[in-house]
């Protein structure tokens, strides 16, 4: 090989290792990029983790959704956790109140943390918390339990072929892995 | 890198012995190690299939224990594609690119030593974890979280196997990118190059840009996992959905990277037997750029069931079935090669056959999975499974050996067992759609996959099947025996070989050269 051919070849390998190294990034960079997606699109079923400021909503009396609540406890946490109830008829617009029983079966202090997803993913948006117990970490005492309640609103932009909506709560260990 | 510019190419002798294998910078060396590699891990790869079908032979638990039957899907997907299949392709660009373009050796020797010699290391690892506590990977070759992050003592194994072969990869694609771009000979443009070496150059993009997704993939994982990171842990904020965007990102380009280089082959081959040029070369080198560019564009349709809304829906649907209309291209292509050729059928020509026949089926099971409706229906089903292995085993592997046979004699210097190379040809097709086909059936009416056992209903299919999978384990003993026979011996072969075979490794000796063209060929 002669040495412009040499050059060249190293010319050209930089230029492919710069590619490797920007596609590297990219993967890191597809995280927020990921966030902010599913937040302008609402997709991720992800809700707002901040109380909704509600003013000024029409109720729409003549539509009735179902609003379905789910419980779950990731693996390890030794708790119960249920909801008040698994199922409301609710109106678009008006604010409605539920809760979810918690207590902690371990012999000592446990703090949690609750994420809460919205099924369908394009109805998250429209899902308004005013007070819910996710927005802040719950602690329990060992053989504490409490009923923590959930204040909530569907807006009434709703896409209309929406008639179900599955709540749901996932507690996890806070210190935990 | 600056050690790769240091060899001196010119001296034509080697060290003797073991060692010339280690520290070789020979292109057809490295080929060679490339492809013997592969042969090892496909047998490796097989044994674990041997196992699967063993178990599924009839419906309960006979042979393993369910958490070593997960062992054994997981290990069979991880060492058959980055094992056996990705280290084959890349021997073939090894021995044969330098070759096809008129060059002395690739571009980058020294590279090319460090891409190999990373790959043993890299699968001792991985196959290690099937002694370690809590045993191999078992989660699926997916990896999805967050189950993958209950793997035990294997994990970190686990990925660093998968970085290591990533960079092999990555070390190899670029080396590839290099060599035909700087390294053609005077007079061959990019649009008079072989069609192997075309759709490995656009093969070598793929793995440049996917590979390294890949990495901080696993990445990602391994500080989940070790360093408290939240990427796919929804308590901490992350999201495990995540994850299968970004696997299927670099999933989907890398199924492409197991199926370019065979359309390559396979366009090598039909002319020869055809006896007529390849018809359509240029809307060949489109269609393949076609297909890599869609490939970047389809990956949430592995995905349908994670809960898309319809626009993404219908998005990934289109998409994905765009990509049938230059793979069409491609199809119509080789059948249009052979229209009033003066056909003779040796053995890579039925491989080439076997492979568009075959390849079709599969490709078209792939266009019903597309419907994202009725994938629903499909989704983590053997109907997936029958796909994947279609175009997998009947496309990829079938390439290979096709490839094997076809450039055989060129690399010994002496011609195979046409008999047995026959027999072999006509027992893997018999015997891999016993074992795929009732697959088909089974995934339709309701068998999951990556499950142990199964309801009675679908016993006469499985063992149909695994009785299929034994027959076509067994036929590839076969292979090594004609390959190995032709290595030591046999009827001499010309420098070029076949009668109809054109391209510049037909006009060097058989076998060549240590070192391919020490003066650039002229092409007119």
């Amino acid at each position: 090989m002669d040495s412009g051919v040499q050059a060249a070849n190293r010319r050209v390998l930089g230029k492919l290792l710069w590619v490797v190294a920007g596609m590297f990034g990219f993967v890191f960079a597809l995280v927020p990029l990921y966030d902010i997606f599913c937040q302008v699109t609402g997709l991720g079923g992800k809700t707002s983790a901040t109380a909704a400021v509600i003013a000024d909503v029409q109720v729409d009396e003549d539509r009735l959704v179902t609003v379905e609540f789910v419980a779950n406890l990731n693996q390890d946490l030794p708790w119960k956790f249920r909801p008040e109830v698994v199922e409301m008829q609710v109106h678009p617009g008006k604010t409605y109140k539920t809760s979810y029983y918690a207590e902690n079966l371990a012999d000592h202090v446990i703090t949690g943390h609750a994420v809460p997803s919205v099924a369908p993913g394009n109805a998250a948006r429209h899902f308004k918390k005013t007070e819910c117990f996710c927005f802040t970490e719950q602690r329990f005492e060992s053989g504490e339990s409490r009923d923590m309640p959930v204040y909530f609103m569907l807006d009434p932009k709703l896409p209309a072929h929406v008639q179900r909506v599955t709540l749901s709560y996932t507690f996890f260990d806070k210190d935990g892995a | 890198m600056s050690t790769a510019t240091t060899h001196d190419t010119h001296h034509a002798e080697h060290q003797s012995g073991l060692l010339r294998w280690v520290f070789t910078t020979n292109h057809k060396d490295i080929g060679t190690l490339y492809l013997l590699f592969s042969l090892l891990m496909f047998f490796v790869g097989g044994a674990m299939a041997m196992v699967i079908r063993a178990e599924l032979f009839q419906p309960g638990m006979q042979v393993v224990d369910p958490m070593f039957f997960n062992q054994m899907t997981t290990m069979h997907a991880l060492i058959m594609i980055f094992g056996a299949v990705m280290p084959a392709f890349v021997g073939l660009a090894n021995w044969l690119i330098p070759m096809m373009i008129g060059a002395p050796d690739m571009a980058l020797p020294r590279m090319n030593n460090w891409s190999f010699w990373i790959l043993p290391f890299a699968f001792a690892m991985l196959l290690s974890t099937l002694f370690m506590a809590g045993g191999a990977p078992a989660g699926g070759w997916t990896m999805y979280p967050p189950l993958v992050l209950q793997t035990g003592d294997a994990f970190p194994f686990l990925i660093f196997s998968v970085h290591l072969m990533g960079i092999s990869s990555i070390m190899g694609a670029i080396n590839v990118v290099v060599t035909i771009v700087n390294m053609r000979a005077p007079g061959m443009t990019l649009m008079k190059m072989p069609l192997f070496v075309w759709t490995w150059l656009i093969t070598a993009y793929l793995l440049i840009a996917v590979m390294p997704v890949l990495a901080g993939a696993v990445t990602m994982l391994l500080t989940d996992k070790f360093f408290d990171t939240s990427f796919f842990n929804a308590a901490g904020g992350g999201d495990p959905v995540m994850f299968q965007h970004i696997f299927w990102f670099f999933g989907h380009p890398e199924v492409y990277i197991l199926i370019l280089p065979a359309f390559g082959i396979v366009s090598q081959i039909i002319p020869t037997f055809a006896r007529k040029p390849l018809f359509g070369y240029s809307s060949m080198v489109y269609a393949t750029a076609s297909i890599a560019f869609l490939s970047f564009i389809v990956w949430a349709h592995h995905m349908f069931t994670v809960g898309m809304p319809l626009t993404g829906e219908l998005f990934f649907m289109y998409a994905t079935m765009l990509i049938a209309v230059p793979t069409g291209v491609k199809v119509f292509n080789w059948v249009s090669t052979m229209w009033r050729g003066s056909m003779t059928f040796e053995t890579p020509m039925l491989f080439a056959l076997g492979f568009v026949v075959m390849f079709t089926i599969g490709g078209f099971s792939g266009l019903m999975l597309a419907i994202a409706p009725v994938d629903f229906q499909y989704h983590d089903t053997y109907f997936v499974v029958a796909h994947f292995h279609y175009v997998l085993v009947t496309g990829a592997i079938f390439a290979i050996m096709a490839a094997a046979y076809y450039w055989l004699p060129k690399w010994t210097g002496h011609m195979y067992n046409e008999t047995l190379g026959k027999w072999h040809f006509w027992l893997s097709t018999l015997f891999v759609n016993v074992l795929f086909f009732p697959q088909h059936f089974l995934g339709l009416a309701g068998m999951p996959r990556r499950i142990p056992d199964y309801s009675v209903q679908f016993a006469e299919f499985n063992m149909i099947s695994s009785l299929g999978g034994f027959a076509y384990g067994l036929t590839q003993l076969l292979f090594v025996y004609i390959v190995f026979q032709t290595i030591r011996g046999g009827a001499k072969a010309t420098d070029q070989v076949w009668e109809g075979a054109k391209g510049l490794e037909w006009t060097l000796p058989s076998p060549p050269p240590y070192h391919s063209f020490e003066t650039a060929p002229q092409i007119k």
